[in-house]
């Protein structure tokens, strides 16, 4: 469980987040929804420790993020963001063997080779594993970065706007596989997401923000409504049901 | 390339720099060396070589750990400032502590050259523009601002003989006794292995490594001492050596990419060969006079650095 209690953090411009308080269930795939601007990614930095808070606590799985050990909160959350876009020329497997690192530092025993071995697989990166990543395509790359966060086998996870730069083909199987790491292995997912049909196809639950404030909290299901919506984004975004699916058709 | 094959070129180097110089020694009278022949290996040939060695390797190193610690590839301690500030910082002992021990002129370029070092990354890390060219050029000109100010004091207290001297590396001026301070470098070397994936990590980013637990400034607070001790031990000793930390870590990054794990090797052994090949040509050349290592070094360096732009370039189109 990830406990976020009155927590702000000021920017010198207005992209900061104000007061949030938030519950996020264990187990299930939560997204943070809402325009630009409103302090999804500051929110998701602040909790992951990557950015510090000006007032308020976060307690994931019992530990307080601000007082707690980098090295052992590395055993127990990951973040990637979005703009992990490296000029450093690593292999795939040397990027994966890095996931390791809180639990290792550096000396690989027969345990972390397994992992490593493991997230491999499960990305299904066994063919690109001696490929250095600048010779990879965008979704190849975003699939090793989730084989690294696998390996460091964290209980949670947390992603900045992982679809960037993904085609649809590749959004769909990111998604899919974050589906799969909760559905089989029970990791707790926390996203940023722009597309809010992406978000009510994948969630368990979306937190919508506005304005650096938690503007709705609730189940996909209800959150996919257009007057829910109509007060996030202030515009009309009419729902169709489409294959027992809730769609959002907001292009005009 | 394997490793073993640039340490069997290291070994066959070093066995030719044993035996080139003026005074006549071949390798068969090894066993069988006159007293003035042993006195030129103990007291001039040999330190020369260790010297080169150190330096060769420590000057890649350092290089290759600041490229990581700036996440840019075209920076080095003789292109950003570092051995700059520490030759400022030498300067500085002199006027204010003048005759002062060598022990004192390598404390305060030291400190002169971490506080360099770490201005001019506060600075890179403000910059605008991303262009890992540009943000190199800004550290050249950091570095040619310091390079001012110190021939400006130099002039004024009649000391640029001095400082000449020293900006131009050469390892002619090697004897036993004057070079010893370089095995401080030796430590530094084996901090950097150990720090090796530590770096690695750094080199992808903060964000990066505060996921995995590392302490990222802390990280970069080592990188910069292990930088600024070890080009101040050789700017004091041999002198500044350009191109160096530029170059071979980039060549190394080609053939062998960015994990220091098992680039860090490669990056010492190709150092010192370089280095090594170079002393010998310039040995050569005018024999019996000598080219000063920083003339052959740069005259080869800027080359292969040229190659390594149109190469960037080329890929990038």
């Amino acid at each position: 469980m990830i406990e976020v209690s009155r927590l702000s953090k000021r920017y010198n411009g207005n992209h900061g987040i104000r007061d949030v308080s938030l519950t996020i269930g264990k187990g299930a795939i939560t997204s943070f929804i809402g325009p630009n601007g409103a302090g999804k990614s500051t929110l998701l930095s602040v909790i992951s420790r990557l950015l510090p808070m000006d007032e308020g606590t976060v307690r994931i799985g019992g530990m307080d993020v601000s007082k707690s050990d980098s090295r052992e909160l590395a055993k127990v959350v990951s973040i990637l963001k979005q703009s992990n876009h490296l000029n450093v020329k690593l292999t795939v497997g040397e990027l994966v063997e890095f996931g390791r690192f809180p639990h290792s530092a550096g000396r690989l025993n027969a345990e972390d080779r397994r992992q490593v071995d493991e997230a491999i697989r499960y990305m299904e990166l066994e063919e690109l594993r001696g490929k250095h990543l600048d010779n990879l395509s965008g979704g190849q790359r975003q699939r090793a970065f989730i084989a690294m966060v696998l390996a460091q086998d964290t209980e949670y996870i947390l992603l900045d706007e992982p679809l960037n730069n993904l085609d649809l083909k590749h959004s769909v199987q990111m998604m899919k596989v974050l589906r799969r790491l909760t559905d089989e292995l029970g990791k707790t997912i926390v996203l940023v997401l722009h597309d809010i049909n992406f978000a009510a196809a994948y969630s368990d639950s979306i937190v919508a923000l506005k304005d650096g404030r938690v503007a709705r909290h609730g189940a996909a299901d209800e959150m996919i409504d257009p007057a829910v919506l109509q007060g996030i984004y202030d515009i009309d975004i009419p729902v169709h049901e489409l294959g027992g699916r809730k769609v959002c058709v907001y292009f005009r | 390339m394997k490793l073993r094959y640039l340490v069997v070129l290291l070994v066959i180097l070093s066995f030719i720099s044993l035996f080139v110089g003026v005074s006549d020694i071949r390798p068969w009278d090894l066993f069988r060396l006159t007293e003035d022949q042993a006195d030129v290996m103990m007291i001039s040939r040999i330190p020369r070589l260790v010297s080169i060695l150190i330096a060769g390797a420590g000057m890649s190193i350092i290089g290759l750990i600041m490229q990581q610690l700036t996440r840019n590839k075209f920076v080095s301690p003789t292109t950003a400032g570092t051995t700059d500030s520490a030759s400022f910082g030498v300067l500085i002992s002199m006027v204010v502590f003048p005759g002062s021990a060598p022990l004192v002129k390598i404390i305060v370029a030291f400190v002169f050259a971490m506080a360099g070092t770490l201005l001019m990354m506060r600075i890179m890390e403000r910059l605008r523009y991303r262009d890992p060219v540009l943000v190199a050029l800004v550290g050249l000109m950091f570095g040619s601002i310091v390079g001012s100010a110190t021939t400006f004091l130099a002039l004024k207290y009649d000391l640029i003989q001095s400082v000449s001297s020293w900006m131009n590396g050469s390892f002619s001026t090697i004897l036993k006794g004057r070079y010893e301070m370089l095995y401080v470098s030796i430590p530094m070397i084996v901090l950097a292995y150990l720090f090796a994936d530590r770096f690695t990590i750094a080199g992808m980013g903060e964000s990066f490594s505060v996921n995995l637990g590392l302490n990222y400034r802390q990280v970069m607070r080592i990188g910069i001492v292990i930088v600024a001790l070890v080009s101040s031990v050789i700017l004091l000793t041999v002198g500044s050596l350009p191109f160096l930390g530029l170059i071979i870590p980039n060549l190394v990054s080609l053939y062998k990419g960015d994990n220091l794990r098992s680039s860090l090797g490669h990056t010492a052994a190709l150092g010192a060969v370089f280095v090594l090949a170079c002393d010998i040509m310039g040995r050569i050349v005018i024999y019996p006079f000598e080219v000063p290592i920083g003339l052959v070094v740069g005259v080869l360096g800027s080359g292969i650095f040229l190659f390594l732009l149109l190469r960037r370039r080329a890929a990038h189109e």
